[in-house]
């Protein structure tokens, strides 16, 4: 039972210790895409009637912070690890591959929380913020970092180099974010690009996210939950798998 | 029902080991069917060339590398089945000189205990950071840390859930005389009190002075497995070392260590020693500094080597 929660203690250390890269940079980057999108476009868009467009994109931003911090916590984490050699302090442990999962996502679950908790402080002074179905944000926030900080740990345990994990983060990760409707409503979409968005789980996080903040969303709660809850538990199963078998970690 | 209670497992036993990898060039056999056992309380010497497989052998005991045939038990514990109670009894200092950079070397300490499931473990992180000398850069961030100080860390850090198996890996490669005389004493009073030790190193005088039994691995394979005592008493025991600038008779040569005007000869007993120096005058070669001594490690080592290849 210590052997996992020291784990999720030193990787919540880890990033703590550094929180001025880790917290306080990503909560500025979301700040200064908030005021600059939100002052070019709030007198031209409108997505859901009554909400100004600033309105609207902080809970895409604070969403976004959350998923990409998350699976950054991990990720690098892992990487930087099996680079520098001192993972092998790790693996000669009598930590389970559970114990492993449940550390190193339970400390990316915090990393985003904390970030998405920052950026929503910050831009709650510059949109004051509504809570129709408070529900949906904390239920898709939780999921949603939960599921990017698995995917960070296959990410991490894949990439053998930097560059490998930047190309993962920047090929995967960044376009599933932005085409997840973070800036937009998918409905403001040609019917194509409509039906593509459908097929990204991360959609269904940011929509159902926002759902709780306005209490209209693109699609159903309920079908964006299924959709979150099953990716989770694909990911996180094949997170435990590669974990169990050892891959790239033992040789 | 009454059982009869198991005899005392082995420390370490390894069985049949072997490792093969398999690579764009081909395939390379790095363990070729290992097998031994280490008693407990035994204070035991790997040795072998450079990519004899000593180091992946130990991975294998480790859990690092995954062995493609045999079985390794840690205190009678499978390191595969049964591999949380095999880590538990053991504690492994790497060859490579890594650190968290995160962190201090208390921090490292409390840490790595808490893998282990070891709470409130101040009172030995404390007697470790003495015996090893690091009680002044306890606080210090492990980047602040010279190479021998990171190396003693790293010798904590295998020792914070008192294993009653140590594995050092050539723990004393480029480290200061201090620090391999303070390793060694602790070690030493480790395996005093009843620990383990599993050592390989490249100095062989390290061996013969610290372990009681030897195996010298070749090619994946154990080429010699015995008491340090018997294996030097095996071979040539007597080393005759002298200066000449003539040459050797070939068949002489051939089994002399050459080193510009030194030679080393080695021998049985005292009048093989009388032969080889009737049979130096005989072929006229002219010798000074003559020294005649006990042959060492190194002898036995090179001799075994060489019958190996």
């Amino acid at each position: 039972m210590t052997g996992w929660r020291t784990l999720f203690y030193k990787e919540v250390l880890r990033f703590w210790k550094v929180g001025f890269q880790t917290v306080a940079a990503p909560v500025l980057t979301a700040v200064l895409y908030l005021l600059i999108f939100g002052h070019v476009l709030e007198d031209h868009v409108q997505v859901y009637p009554g909400v100004g467009y600033t309105s609207f994109l902080v809970p895409g931003l604070v969403m976004m912070s959350v998923l990409q911090n998350a699976f950054a916590n991990s990720s690098s984490s892992l990487i930087q690890s099996k680079i520098t050699g001192n993972l092998v302090f790790l693996l000669v442990t009598p930590l389970s591959h559970r114990a492993w999962f449940a550390a190193y996502v339970g400390a990316s679950l915090v990393r985003g929380l904390v970030v998405g908790t920052g950026v929503f402080l910050v831009t709650a002074w510059l949109a004051p913020p509504h809570f129709a179905e408070p529900w949906w944000i904390l239920i898709f926030a939780a999921l949603g970092a939960g599921m990017l900080g698995s995917m960070g740990l296959i990410a991490g345990l894949w990439a053998e180099k930097f560059d490998q994990l930047a190309a993962f983060q920047n090929f995967i990760i960044m376009p599933m974010t932005f085409l997840s409707g973070v800036f937009y409503s998918v409905h403001s979409l040609p019917g194509v690009w409509q039906t593509v968005s459908h097929l990204n789980p991360f959609f269904y996080m940011i929509d159902g996210f926002r759902r709780g903040f306005f209490g209209v969303s693109d699609v159903s709660p309920w079908i964006s939950l299924a959709v979150v809850g099953v990716s989770f538990v694909i990911v996180s199963a094949v997170a435990l798998r590669l974990l169990a078998i050892g891959w790239k970690l033992r040789g | 029902m009454f059982q009869t209670p198991s005899p005392t497992p082995p420390a370490v036993r390894f069985e049949r080991v072997a490792k093969t990898y398999s690579g764009a060039r081909g395939t390379l056999r790095a363990l070729d069917g290992v097998s031994f056992d280490i008693a407990q309380g035994e204070f035991f010497g790997l040795l072998g060339p450079n990519g004899a497989g000593k180091t992946t052998l130990i991975s294998i005991l480790a859990g690092l590398t995954l062995a493609t045939e045999g079985r390794v038990t840690v205190m009678g514990h499978d390191v595969l089945a049964d591999y949380a109670a095999a880590r538990r009894a053991l504690g492994i200092v790497p060859q490579e000189l890594v650190f968290d950079p995160f962190f201090s070397v208390r921090e490292t300490l409390v840490i790595q205990s808490g893998y282990f499931g070891v709470k409130n473990n101040g009172a030995w992180i404390d007697e470790l950071l003495a015996s090893l000398g690091l009680e002044d850069q306890a606080g210090a961030n492990m980047r602040q840390l010279s190479g021998g100080m990171k190396r003693r860390v790293l010798v904590a850090q295998a020792l914070v859930h008192r294993p009653p198996v140590i594995v050092l890996d050539e723990p004393t490669a480029g480290v200061d005389v201090e620090l391999r005389q303070t390793l060694w004493q602790f070690v030493s009073r480790l395996n005093r009190d009843g620990h383990t030790v599993l050592l390989t190193t490249h100095y062989l005088e390290e061996a013969e002075a610290l372990c009681s039994r030897i195996a010298m691995l070749k090619a994946g394979r154990v080429v010699a497995l015995d008491r340090t005592a018997n294996l030097l008493a095996g071979t040539a025991s007597t080393m005759l070392r002298f200066k000449t600038d003539d040459p050797l008779p070939p068949a002489m040569a051939a089994q002399a260590r050459i080193t510009g005007r030194s030679v080393q000869l080695t021998a049985r007993d005292a009048a093989e020693v009388e032969a080889l120096l009737g049979r130096l005058r005989g072929a006229g070669v002219r010798i000074e500094e003559l020294e005649i001594g006990r042959a060492d490690l190194e002898d036995v080592f090179l001799e075994i080597m060489q019958a190996a290849a």
